[in-house]
Order: structure tokens, then sequence, then C-alpha cells
């Protein structure tokens, strides 16, 4: 075994508290509203479930690689990281405070699995609110990269809030989708998706699937100093575009060609293949610099 | 009540609306003006096809009609869910065409989205909630999910969260509840032009006003935490 797989600290495996340690400048993290500050949510208790104190979410202020961001780290062990009342207003009252603050970035570590049931309209009209808070804090010129690579992935709206940042850094072992795989299973029958199928649900939702199709903006190692080291790269190069129509026409176009194109593929293998990716069967056995290789060899 | 009496209530002066694979799109003439209509029909599961529809008329509307009100009409179950579907990114088609949406706001579009009959979590997101005021009308399922779905999946007593349900409109389905929350301005009898013109007015002030669902919320009674932590980490001091 080499050093650096020795040394490897999995991003998949941390909390969330420990993936903001190695992920920011030693020593910089000052959390916003920590856990002796708030308190655990109230609705929860109301259904006599355990609480915590910073209610699924760490925010606050820190630096990365000398520069001055905002975080917020979804705590996917707890609750699955979803969303309600307290965890969507931290999230959404750091934003906002971005839009004020002009840090070079927010950094958003996405684990979740979308609206925290106990909370369902809490947690959807929250979900609602950050995705404006999201686009708000772009608008203002202030970056907001998504991290994904957690247990819980981005599922449900936290999976259209990560596509409404400006860009995601995502691992092989992260999952990027809208509707869970047992959702589809539940509704839709096993034929549709076995959810146990754990190799197909990574070939339709994964890391690599999506960073394959343009759907994130980098692949990284599942860990923390990969992704502290993607995440400096971002903050240090990224220019956030304004909104404009031009930039959607874009989307659009891409995204019209994109459906035109695959619509009817219902694997990974398939959309790889008709990529032009040779050996599609090889992909999910591909370590990160090949397949980071592979996909700038693929024809565009 | 069917698509064609909702629009001949809001529009009596008139409308040019089309609908295919369950996308409505056109406009109509109202007291204000002009407005673009969109949205879904018959409880759409909204997919990549319905999103990229919407987000093209959005787009279109911006390009060809600067300032022209937008009224979305939400009738969706929820997303599609199907593994093609997720294959090619659902979410992000839903993220795309809620973008479209807020750059319409940016570029001054009023907006403002009438719950016709059902909005189900991702399909409500995605457009609905985006717009500046959501209403729904009186006998619209607004909704994450039922109790029975719920108490499967929380693994809580169904009669205890329908005992909860009636006290608290944090998880209860329904449009009431969104009101209480912030989340939808006010539920309409029926559909009718008057109460249009008038939300049309206050989309306007809305537009510019920024996203108030939290004071609203408050104010309400339904959501009386999310307002103040949010302004508490807005504004609280750190060390640095």
């Amino acid at each position: 075994m080499s050093l650096a797989l020795v040394a490897r600290k999995s991003w998949f495996e941390a909390t969330a508290r420990a993936r903001l340690g190695g992920l920011l400048d030693a020593g910089s993290l000052q959390e916003i509203l920590p856990p002796g500050a708030a308190q655990p949510s109230p609705h929860l208790a109301a259904l006599d479930l355990p609480g915590a104190f910073d209610d699924g979410v760490v925010i606050g202020r820190a630096t990365l690689a000398g520069r001055p961001v905002l975080f917020a780290a979804q705590e996917g062990q707890f609750m699955g990281g979803a969303v309600g009342e307290i965890h969507g207003a931290k999230i959404v009252g750091l934003l906002r405070r971005a839009v004020q603050e002009k840090p070079a970035a927010v950094l958003f570590l996405i684990d979740s699995g979308g609206v925290r049931l106990h909370e369902a309209n809490a947690g959807l009209i929250a979900i609602s609110e950050i995705m404006r808070a999201v686009l708000d804090a772009r608008a203002a010129g202030v970056p907001v990269l998504a991290l994904v690579g957690g247990s819980c992935g981005a599922f449900g709206g936290m999976g259209i809030v990560a596509k409404l940042c400006s860009a995601i850094l995502i691992s092989e072992e992260g999952r990027l989708a809208l509707s869970g795989p047992e959702v589809i299973e539940t509704v839709a029958g096993v034929e549709e998706f076995d959810s146990k199928d754990r190799a197909l649900v990574w070939r339709v939702t994964g890391g690599k699937h999506r960073y394959l199709m343009g759907d994130c903006a980098a692949l990284v190692e599942d860990d923390i100093a990969a992704f502290r080291a993607g995440a400096s790269e971002f903050v240090a190069t990224w220019q956030e575009p304004l909104p404009s129509v031009a930039n959607l026409r874009a989307t659009q176009q891409r995204l019209e060609n994109r459906l035109a194109a695959y619509a009817t593929c219902r694997d990974g293998l398939q959309v790889w293949a008709a990529l032009g990716v040779a050996q599609p069967e090889a992909v999910p056995l591909l370590d990160r610099d090949s397949l980071v290789a592979l996909k700038e060899g693929l024809p565009t | 009540m069917s698509l064609n009496d909702i629009l001949d209530r809001l529009f009596p002066a008139g409308h040019m609306i089309t609908v295919a694979n369950q996308v409505i799109t056109g406009q109509a003439q109202t007291a204000q003006g002009m407005v673009a209509v969109l949205g879904t029909t018959d409880a759409a599961a909204i997919d990549h096809a319905m999103a990229l529809a919407l987000a093209d008329f959005v787009l279109d509307t911006v390009e060809q009609h600067p300032g022209r009100p937008l009224v979305f009409l939400v009738d969706t179950c929820g997303q599609a869910l199907s593994r093609s579907q997720e294959l090619l990114c659902l979410n992000g088609s839903l993220a795309h065409l809620a973008s479209c949406v807020d750059l319409a706001r940016r570029k001054g579009h009023p907006s403002l989205s009438l719950v016709t009959a059902n909005a189900v979590s991702g399909g409500f997101l995605s457009f609905g909630l985006m717009a500046d005021l959501a209403y729904a009308l009186a006998d619209a399922q607004v909704r994450v999910m039922d109790l029975r779905a719920m108490a499967r999946v929380t693994k809580i007593a169904h009669e205890r969260l329908v005992e909860l349900a009636t006290t608290s409109p944090i998880f209860a389905p329904g449009a009431e509840s969104y009101v209480r929350m912030g989340g939808i301005a006010a539920i309409w009898p029926g559909p009718s032009a008057d109460l249009l013109a008038s939300a049309l007015a206050d989309a306007a002030t809305a537009c510019a006003a920024g996203d108030r669902r939290q004071a609203e919320g408050l104010a309400r009674g339904g959501r009386q935490l999310a307002a103040g932590i949010a302004q508490t980490v807005r504004n609280s001091a750190t060390g640095v």
C-alpha cells in the first residue's frame, strides 16, 4: 500500500465537522450559531425524536488557502442531512450574509436526501428559499461551490440546489440526483430501478457518470485533501458570470441536444458508449486520474 | 374544474393558450395588460421535456416581451420517477427552469403562480415556488407527501401524524399550512379575474422586495423560528 493511500482520509466516512477541519485552513474556522448558542428542532421533539444542537448543519466563516470563505456543511449522519426549519434557515441566513460580506466563495458541503419529512412543509419552503438565496449570492458576484461526496449524496430538493451552484466538485462515491432509487423502485417497480443494485445506482447517479456528462465540473478522489485541493483551485480561478439570457440559452441548447441524443438510454453504460467511450464497461474500474484523462480525450 | 374553465374565469378578456405534452404556454389579456401564461396540467409528472419547454418559454418571454408578467398555472404530482430521467440529471433540468424564472425576475418580470389542483415537492420547487408570490385554489392539494406515505417512511404511527397535523402546519399537507408557513400568499375560493388583477399588482411589488416568505411565515404564526435564525446568522459578529 502506498503512503498516499495510508494517509488518505475518506470524505465519505467523515463527519461534517471532520470534513471542515481538513478542508479549511487550520485554525481559521469560526462557527456561526455553534451548538452552545443554538436550539435543537422543537418539531422533532414534538415527535419524541432526538434533535441536534446544530440541527444537522454547521455554518460559519474561515479561510481557504488564505482566502475568506463562508461555509455550510450538512451532517449526513443526522436525519440523513435532511432540511428542516432551523437547518434551512441557517443556510439561507449564511447565503444572505454572503451577499453583504462578499467572501471569495461560499463552500456548500452537501450531504442530504432533501426535505426532512418530519418538517415537510418547512423543509420544502426552506429549500425554495435556499434556491433563491444561492442565485442571489451568485448574482452578487459570490461564487457558490457545491462539494458532494457524503454518504447521503445530494438528492431531492438538495439535488436541485446543487445544480444551482456555480459548480459541483464531486467524488466517485458522491451521488447526485432528484428522486432516490428506493423511491423510484417503490413507485415504479424493481424492473424500473433496482435500488439494491449498487453498481447500477452508481452508473445512473454516481460521481463518475455526472462528471463524464458534464453535470459536475470536477471529479476528485474520496479524500478530504483532494476536496481541499479542488476547492482551492476553484476559489483561485473561478470567475462568476453575471446572470444572462445568453448563458441560459446556451444551457437550454445543451440540455435539449442531450435529451434528443440520449432520451432512450437507461444505463450509464449506454450513454458512455454514445459519448464515444471505447470501453464503457471499464469506466467503473478506472481510477480518478484515468477517468479525467478519458473525459479530456472524448469528442466534444 | 377543467383547464378551459379556469382560463376563461382568469382571463375573461381573452387568452391564446395551447397545451402540449401537459405543458401550458400562451398569452392572455388582463386588467394590467398582456401576461405570459405557462405551467402544467393534469397532475403532470415533470420530466426533462416539460422543464425544458417551460424554460424555453420563459426565455422567449424575456427576449420578446420585456417586463411582461408571468402567470404560472401549477398542477403537478411532482417529478417524473424513472431511471432514464435520472440518468440525464433531472435535477439539472429543474434547476435550469428555476434559473430561468429567477433571471426573468432580475430582468423585471413580476411572476405569480396559482396552484390549480396539485403541487407536490420537486415539481412545485422548480417553478411554482420560484414565483414572486404563490396562490392556490381552495380545493388544491399542496404537499411533499401524504400522511400515510409519511408514516411509512418516518415510522411514526399514522394516527399520531393525523393528530399532530391538526395543530402543526409544519408537516400537515394542504394549502392552508403553506399559507401559515409563508409559502403561499393566499387561497382563492375560485379562479377570478379580480383576484388575479390584485395579485399581479402585489407581484410587481414583491418582485422588487426580495424573498419575504420567512417574515410572512412568522407573521402568520406558522414558522416561528426561521426568520429569526436567518437574521441572526446574517448579522452575527464573528471574531475575525
